[in-house]
């Protein structure tokens, strides 16, 4: 009777005696691989950046960085500075020896605090995102939420804030612009994201990412050929959210708030050294996060219907393979969000709240709508 | 009665939160440290006026750094509220939406449209009352 009473009111984390230490363990492992592949592919992304634009723009990019030792073996140390291989790492070295100066007009306690509250963000929203089935016993993800895509849109929020006290703090008129602008952009797109998405959790019926995951499994209409993801079902969700996404990272279609023909850096004008580069950092972290929900919510995250990799992986190479087709699901929209912005002209403010405000939003809801009303009709009332 | 399995599920959030703020603030700091370091032998550190003025093109600036804005900023903030709150309320009803089918149907269907039908009128106002034009 008392060893009953013990277990029913040990609090929550006590009851779990057992595996507590091996699954604090293994959370603190994964988290430290994700958080570690992430700054790889932020600092890596920036140089794809550069180099794709300078593809597209036919000239060469970056390709003088050079380390002494590793530049002087015969083929590949000329290669990869040819690639710019070295280039983040300079880059990245570069701006922690720059002077890090405040100015004095600015809101000191503000000042220091955006770039940091930008970073956090960025980084928190990938905790709920699927990267792979399982490795061993451990589930591919950093937390396993039943709320997962609220916690994403909570986070996502909180984005806001580091660029608008970013303008705020700098006192200086031309962040002040940026921070207003990119304020108002945000909360409008935030709108039209979160009603894009809602057809998306009618089908799946769980707020749990794996849960989408797992819908997405199979093929669409039995037909070999086509993956039963949720793009097909969806492709009108699928546009919505990914021009929102890209209004969210302030890319390039939509960069306002740094616009640098009108604002010269927008809300980074002030910023110097590591904080400029954390604004940085944040913007290319968010690009991925977004990148990973998508992949997530639209092409069926790490999964492929062919060969039996839809399932949850039975071996080790197979829970590999999931983590690599995840990757490069990633991958690829990473360099159609870099593609884009070297393709396309930056809208006007008022052309921008418009798309949102007008198209975007009545869009979206004639979505829902007619999505209600079809699994109404295949429900037989 | 709370999921104990759910919660725990939070530890491994909070872990990673510690770890993007100790990224944040560390690497803030590193540079502050590191700066000062590499930038000893210049004369750094030392504030001019030039230095220290906001930048406005290599002009003396002119007046305040936050000067007054346009209200269809604070109505765009307005209409977000708005707006944002009918979004939480649809997640709801779209999570329990396909089980409500089955036996249901007709309610939750026309809960949708009525809610929905509420917040087009919503909307329809706004447009009409020309809260989302931006030119003036």
């Amino acid at each position: 009777m008392t060893h009953l009473a013990t277990i029913t009111m040990s609090p929550w984390f006590a009851q779990a005696d057992l595996d507590w230490k091996t699954f604090a363990l293994w959370s603190v492992v994964k988290i430290v691989c994700v958080v570690g592949v992430l700054l790889f592919f932020v600092a890596y992304s920036v140089l794809a950046e550069r180099k794709i634009s300078a593809f597209i723009q036919d000239r060469l990019g970056p390709n003088r960085v050079a380390l002494p030792l590793i530049g002087s073996i015969p083929v590949i140390g000329p290669f990869l500075t040819k690639l710019g291989f070295w280039q983040p790492m300079v880059d990245g070295l570069k701006s922690f020896l720059k002077e890090d100066f405040t100015p004095a007009h600015v809101r000191k306690v503000y000042f220091w605090l955006a770039p940091a509250i930008t970073m956090i963000p960025a980084f928190l929203t990938v905790a709920v995102i699927p990267f792979g089935s399982t490795l061993g016993n451990q589930q591919m993800v950093i937390a396993n939420l039943d709320v997962g895509i609220l916690y994403t849109f909570g986070i996502v929020s909180l984005g806001v804030y580091g660029i608008v006290l970013a303008g705020y703090a700098a006192n200086s008129k031309y962040p002040f612009l940026g921070g207003i602008r990119s304020s108002a952009q945000m909360i409008s797109y935030e709108i039209a994201m979160g009603m894009s998405v809602i057809p998306v959790f009618m089908l799946v019926g769980n707020l749990n990412l794996n849960s989408v995951i797992t819908y997405q499994t199979g093929h669409l209409f039995n037909w070999v050929l086509l993956p039963n993801w949720l793009v097909f079902k969806q492709p009108i969700a699928f546009l919505i959210f990914l021009v929102a996404a890209f209004a969210e990272t302030n890319r390039m279609p939509f960069d306002m708030p740094e616009c640098e023909t009108e604002l010269v850096g927008g809300y980074n004008t002030e910023y110097s050294s590591m904080k400029f580069a954390l604004f940085f950092m944040g913007e290319y972290a968010n690009m991925i996060a977004s990148s990973a929900m998508m992949v997530t919510l639209f092409f069926g995250g790490w999964t492929l219907p062919w060969f039996g990799l839809d399932q949850p992986a039975g071996n080790f190479i197979g829970g590999v393979l999931h983590i690599g087709i995840f990757i490069a699901k990633m991958l690829a929209f990473m360099v159609f969000f870099i593609w884009v912005r070297w393709m396309v002209p930056r809208f006007r403010y008022d052309q921008l709240m418009n798309l949102g405000w007008q198209r975007f939003i009545p869009l979206a809801l004639v979505n829902i709508v007619v999505t209600g009303a079809v699994l109404w009709l295949l429900a037989g009332h | 009665m709370v999921d104990s399995q759910q919660l725990r599920e939070y530890v491994p959030v909070l872990i990673l939160a510690a770890v993007a703020i100790a990224f944040a603030f560390g690497t803030l700091a590193l540079s502050v440290v590191v700066g000062k370091w590499a930038n000893r032998s210049r004369r750094t550190g030392h504030s001019t006026r030039v230095k220290d003025i906001a930048y406005e093109c290599g002009m003396i600036p002119v007046g305040d750094g936050s000067s007054r804005l346009s209200v269809k900023f604070y109505l765009v903030a307005m209409l977000f509220i708005l707006f944002d709150i009918e979004v939480v309320f649809l997640y709801p009803w779209a999570v329990v939406y396909k089980s409500m089918l089955v036996d249901h149907a007709n309610l939750i269907f026309g809960s949708m449209l009525t809610f929905l039908g509420i917040l087009f009128v919503g909307y329809i106002y706004a447009l009409k009352k020309r809260a989302f034009e931006w030119k003036s």
